[in-house]
């Protein structure tokens, strides 16, 4: 047994690198990940990556902000220190759209994007997990892990044929680590 | 992804022979990875003198106080409120381009979303310095805030227009801040896995270990989505409430319904007259001139035609609207606003933005790079203009008579406004060193499908009607980073 840990196909193209995907998937051989420069449309589908459910938390977020921004007024002007303007309402909800909509907005905004951040582990400082240095760049890299895959020959002949410039079997999972 | 090609009739977004991926990679990093050129260095230092200019002029007025710029007690708001609204419309261009084009699905924004953000952010820092600085005691800024206080627990005024302001302005900077660095992140780590030493350590900090795995991608695109759809009906309600500032008081000129529409069209107006401004030397001095092409620059000309069109209907109506109402004071008002004392700035804001902005009509000067330089720029000295024009001649002369005044800027009032130019563009420049000044990842999705490359593979294929094709080659006539002679072998 060698100690080879991952096997990664490095693409130079997004359509070979799908294809790529394809291949694999006909011979039953599972996919680690996939790194690549940009968003790749489609390729969730083919992976099995779920629907993101950041819609419905950001809905919630927002609503939580309009519920703030509305109680901590009605409590300001309202039960806290009440102003008579002119015999009008105290609670005066025209004047209060405004500023609810804004924090409406930014609850919204800093609930999604944290939420975005803790469920793909980004924060800073971080230390980057990557398989292949080029995966930013201009490479599309499919990582196989090579331990439960066992047919090597195979998965590098399957790459080649479907197009990738490079196979590379690495003994270390993450080349950023130094 | 596969099999699906654009219409040929689309012009293309890059330019080019031969571009890759890594190519794309290396021409935007160029400015990022190596030193500066004597271009940039000039740009800095003269920046940089214009931002000492204005911490001078600050501390000064923080010294001295208000009473060391021109006011009086009838216009008791001028240039500091002329700079605010100023600064805050440019910003709404950077949001206009991010959110709203990327909602209609305008991949032409891809190229030029990046510094049009950065824009924003840079804009919506000077606006806010204004904030602060015309406070008077500037160390009590945080009341405006609503905080508990041991004033038997009073609060700020919830029924003010300042206060939405300062809601809406710091939920603006916030949430474009947060817009802009999610989208640097791939690119931020596009840097750092080219990058050795202590720059890689620096910009791992900053990449949040981003990798580009699918997942991450994935949901990256769902936030940036969601985000532009939260953030086109806040840059509208930002600058509606900065209207509001003025519209929901008694003062003639001030007091009317037009405000918010007509507010957030000359923001959209004036924002992308920056754009235009900073990204036509910034495409020429880094050598961009492949990914912001002339369809990008003829784009956002068609805009500016669009907006200035409606801010010169909004001022016509007002002066319908002023005789219509019957009110002697607001017909006065207007009549004072265009033959007044100050006849020359009004006829100064109608020139720069009703009447020559008009010339973009002409395909000529709408493609010529230097007529939309000169153009953009004097949109931008017509906006300010306008603001000067709404302020100071709806105040100077007020119900009594007895109390009319003129202003007149001090040094101060005029070295805080010049100043607060330098300090935005120190910024700018300090960003186009630092960060990639095109969305690289965004750019890289454009080019099997939209680049001039591309599209030439097609038609050496030769599936295509021929009747297209010439049309599509015609128009390629316009762009400064095309050569015709290729096309004319085919």
């Amino acid at each position: 047994m060698s100690n080879i840990k991952y096997i990664l196909g490095s693409f130079g193209d997004p359509d070979e690198m799908m294809h790529g995907i394809e291949k694999l998937q006909e011979n039953n051989i599972k996919i680690h990940d996939v790194y690549t420069p940009m968003p790749i449309h489609g390729i969730e589908a083919k992976l099995g990556v779920k629907r993101s459910r950041l819609d419905i938390a950001a809905f919630f977020f927002g609503i939580t902000g309009t519920i703030t921004m509305l109680t901590g007024v009605y409590l300001a002007t309202v039960v806290d220190w009440p102003i008579n303007i002119g015999g009008k309402t105290h609670f005066a909800l025209p004047d209060f759209i405004p500023i609810t909509f804004e924090l409406t907005i930014l609850f919204c905004a800093f609930g999604l994007v944290g939420s975005y951040y803790a469920s793909t582990h980004l924060f800073p400082g971080r230390a980057p997990r990557v398989m292949d240095l080029r995966a930013t760049d201009d490479r599309f890299i499919i990582a196989i892990d090579a331990k439960q895959n066992t047919e090597h020959t195979k998965i590098d002949e399957l790459l080649k044929g479907a197009g990738a410039l490079e196979v590379k079997h690495n003994e270390r999972k993450y080349v950023s680590y130094e | 992804m596969s099999g699906h090609n654009e219409s040929i009739l689309r012009e293309p977004l890059i330019t080019g022979k031969d571009i890759t991926y890594a190519q794309i990679t290396n021409d935007i990093l160029l400015p990022v990875e190596n030193k500066p050129n004597r271009a940039w260095w000039i740009g800095f230092i003269i920046a940089l003198c214009g931002a000492t200019l204005w911490v001078v002029a600050v501390s000064y007025t923080f010294w001295f106080g208000i009473g060391s710029w021109g006011l009086n007690k009838t216009v008791g708001w001028a240039w500091d409120i002329t700079g605010f609204v100023w600064w805050v419309g440019i910003g709404h261009a950077g949001t206009l381009i991010s959110a709203v084009l990327l909602l209609f699905r305008q991949n032409w924004r891809n190229s030029i979303n990046r510094s049009a953000e950065a824009m924003t952010i840079f804009a919506v820092i000077c606006a806010a310095t204004y904030v602060v600085s015309h406070m008077g005691r500037p160390w009590l800024a945080y009341w405006v805030l609503p905080l508990p206080n041991q004033f038997g627990s009073l609060w700020v005024n919830f029924n003010s227009p300042l206060v939405w302001d300062m809601f809406a302005i710091s939920t603006y900077f916030s949430v474009s801040l947060l817009f802009w660095y999610t989208g640097l992140l791939p690119d931020i780590a596009t840097i750092r896995d080219r990058a050795i030493g202590m720059r890689r350590k620096v910009y791992t900090i900053l990449s949040f270990g981003w990798t580009g795995n699918v997942k991450t991608w994935q949901r990256f695109e769902a936030v940036s989505l969601i985000l532009a759809g939260i953030s086109t009906p806040l840059v509208l309600s930002v600058h509606t409430i900065v209207s509001m500032d003025f519209a929901t008081s008694v003062i003639p000129g001030w007091h009317t319904t037009i405000f918010p529409p007509y507010f957030v069209a000359g923001a959209i107006f004036s924002g992308f007259a920056m754009v235009l401004t900073l990204l036509l030397v910034a495409r020429k001095v880094l050598g961009l001139e492949n990914y912001i092409t002339m369809f990008h620059i003829e784009s956002m000309n068609k805009i500016i035609i669009l907006t200035g069109s409606i801010v010169g209907v909004a001022y016509l109506t007002e002066f319908f609207i002023a005789w219509y109402s019957g009110s002697e004071y607001e017909q006065y008002a207007f009549i004072n606003r265009s033959t007044g004392p100050y006849w020359w700035a009004y006829w100064m804001m109608m020139t720069c933005n009703v009447i020559s902005p008009q010339l973009l009509w002409f395909k000529k000067i709408r493609t010529s790079i230097a007529a939309t330089w000169i153009l953009s720029i004097v949109v931008n000295i017509g906006m300010w203009f306008e603001r000067f024009v709404i302020i100071v001649t709806s105040l100077h002369r007020d119900y009594l008579p007895s109390s009319w005044a003129m202003f007149y800027p001090t040094w101060v009032d005029v070295s805080v406004f010049v100043g607060s130019i330098g300090v935005f563009f120190t910024l700018f420049l300090l960003f186009l060193r630092v960060l990639p000044s095109i969305a690289i990842a965004e750019v890289k999705l454009l080019l099997k499908s939209a680049s001039e490359q591309s599209k030439m593979e097609l038609i050496k294929d030769g599936h295509l009607d021929k009747e297209q094709v010439a049309e599509y080659i015609e128009s390629l006539d316009k762009f400064d980073s095309v050569k015709q002679e290729e096309y004319a072998k085919i």
